[in-house]
């Protein structure tokens, strides 16, 4: 049945839930494209024979072909697009550098995308307070409270805070440290927040 | 601004007093202290010993605290200018298009828009090298504001009011039910109001929190 494939890989990428973003699939992509060329070759030629030889009786398959190629383009549009709010999401989740098993995970377009949304992010944050700008990704939830108490997960090295001490992140240590430099650590798993 | 005070324990440990004792004051002890200062000074007809370390720990202090407040206040503009980066949809883009057309105030700063018209351009031309460059020539574009789904505009919402409303019409959710006007006291809390429309929660009337 036609546009089965298209159904297989949206079926694929809603099974990874969580905003997890697997493989590229370009192997299905690339067969729901042919699908489509040979769809359209097919009512190429049949309209043609309608129109030339007053074929009425064509017009239904080239509707229903039609109809397909316009499930298909869809498909594929919804599959392309979830990708890239998975992707948008993971800018504020892991900061501007993504880790290398994700970008595998990237088709070359995909990451130029990425590239393209961090600069206009970057200018919009510059564009708001003041001079020096403002980093939004750091703080998505307004404070609770300025310090908090962390304890760490994995051995992280040091670590400077604005006041220019230096920390040294050994794992099972506990500090008392500004939440606005934590924030990215706890989401890295490095640091966990204690509350008592 | 109490709470972040009474959090930040290392940053307002203070040692007052210039003679090595290692006193830990409150900054509202502090004050105190130097309220008392201030009075014995004013009041005594002689010079009185100087108490500049006690005036140098108040002015740490308020250089410390206005610190915390900008930060805080950055952090609460950052939260919510993410936020609404984050759920940016080519919803807004749509709804902006066509509040333009029609004069409303507008939903997006000029920044916002520019982010948003970046955004759009670069989905645009993402999808076209994917994909749509192969598709078939009367399939090579798709209009992504119209393909997107609209946010559900149904969802519950709690709310609050901070001054009384009154005659409100709440508008029937099924075939069967009818509309009604009600009352919002400003005591009570709603827990279950029908989301009519971002203008009645965009009003300064009225505030919205989630339990």
């Amino acid at each position: 049945m036609f546009c089965e494939k298209a159904i297989e890989i949206i079926r694929e990428l809603h099974r990874m839930g969580d905003g997890q973003l697997p493989a590229f699939n370009e192997d299905g992509i690339r067969q729901v494209l042919e699908e489509m060329k040979a769809l359209y070759e097919q009512n190429q030629s049949d309209v043609n024979e309608a129109k030339s030889e007053g074929k009425s009786e064509l017009i239904p398959t080239i509707k229903f072909r039609h109809c397909c190629l316009l499930r298909n383009q869809r498909c594929i549009a919804a599959y392309l697009y979830d990708r890239l709010l998975r992707i948008r999401a993971l800018r504020w989740e892991y900061g501007s550098v993504l880790p290398t098993n994700i970008r595998f995970h990237m088709c070359a377009e995909e990451l130029e995308w990425f590239n393209q949304y961090k600069k206009s992010l970057a200018t919009f944050m510059r564009s708001l307070g003041g001079e020096e700008g403002l980093d939004i990704t750091q703080d998505m939830k307004p404070p609770k409270s300025l310090y908090i108490e962390v304890r760490c997960l994995k051995d992280h090295g040091e670590f400077e805070i604005d006041d220019g001490t230096i920390i040294l992140l050994k794992k099972n240590s506990q500090h008392f440290l500004p939440r606005w430099k934590c924030e990215q650590l706890i989401r890295q798993g490095v640091l966990e927040h204690i509350m008592s | 601004m109490s709470d972040a005070l009474s959090d930040d324990h290392d940053a307002s440990d203070m040692s007052g007093g210039d003679d090595g004792q290692e006193d830990v004051m409150t900054p509202s002890e502090l004050i105190g202290k130097l309220e008392e200062a201030w009075l014995n000074e004013k009041f005594s007809p002689e010079l009185l010993e100087n108490k500049s370390e006690m005036v140098e720990c108040v002015m740490e202090q308020l250089t410390h605290m206005e610190a915390n407040l900008q930060r805080v206040r950055k952090a609460v503009t950052s939260a919510l200018a993410s936020k609404r980066l984050r759920s940016f949809s080519l919803m807004s883009w749509r709804k902006k298009r066509k509040s333009r057309a029609e004069g409303d105030p507008s939903f997006l700063s000029p920044e916002e828009f520019a982010f948003a018209k970046e955004y759009l351009a670069n989905t645009e031309t993402y999808l076209k090298a994917v994909a749509l460059k192969h598709m078939p020539p009367n399939l090579q574009t798709v209009d992504m504001p119209k393909a997107v789904p609209e946010p559900c505009l149904d969802s519950f919402v709690f709310l609050r009011v901070r001054e009384k409303q009154e005659n409100i019409l709440v508008e029937p959710e099924t075939d069967d039910q009818r509309e009604y006007v009600v009352d919002l006291d400003e005591v009570e809390q709603y827990s279950s109001f029908n989301c009519q429309g971002a203008s009645f929660l965009g009003s300064d009337a009225v505030v919205s929190f989630q339990l």
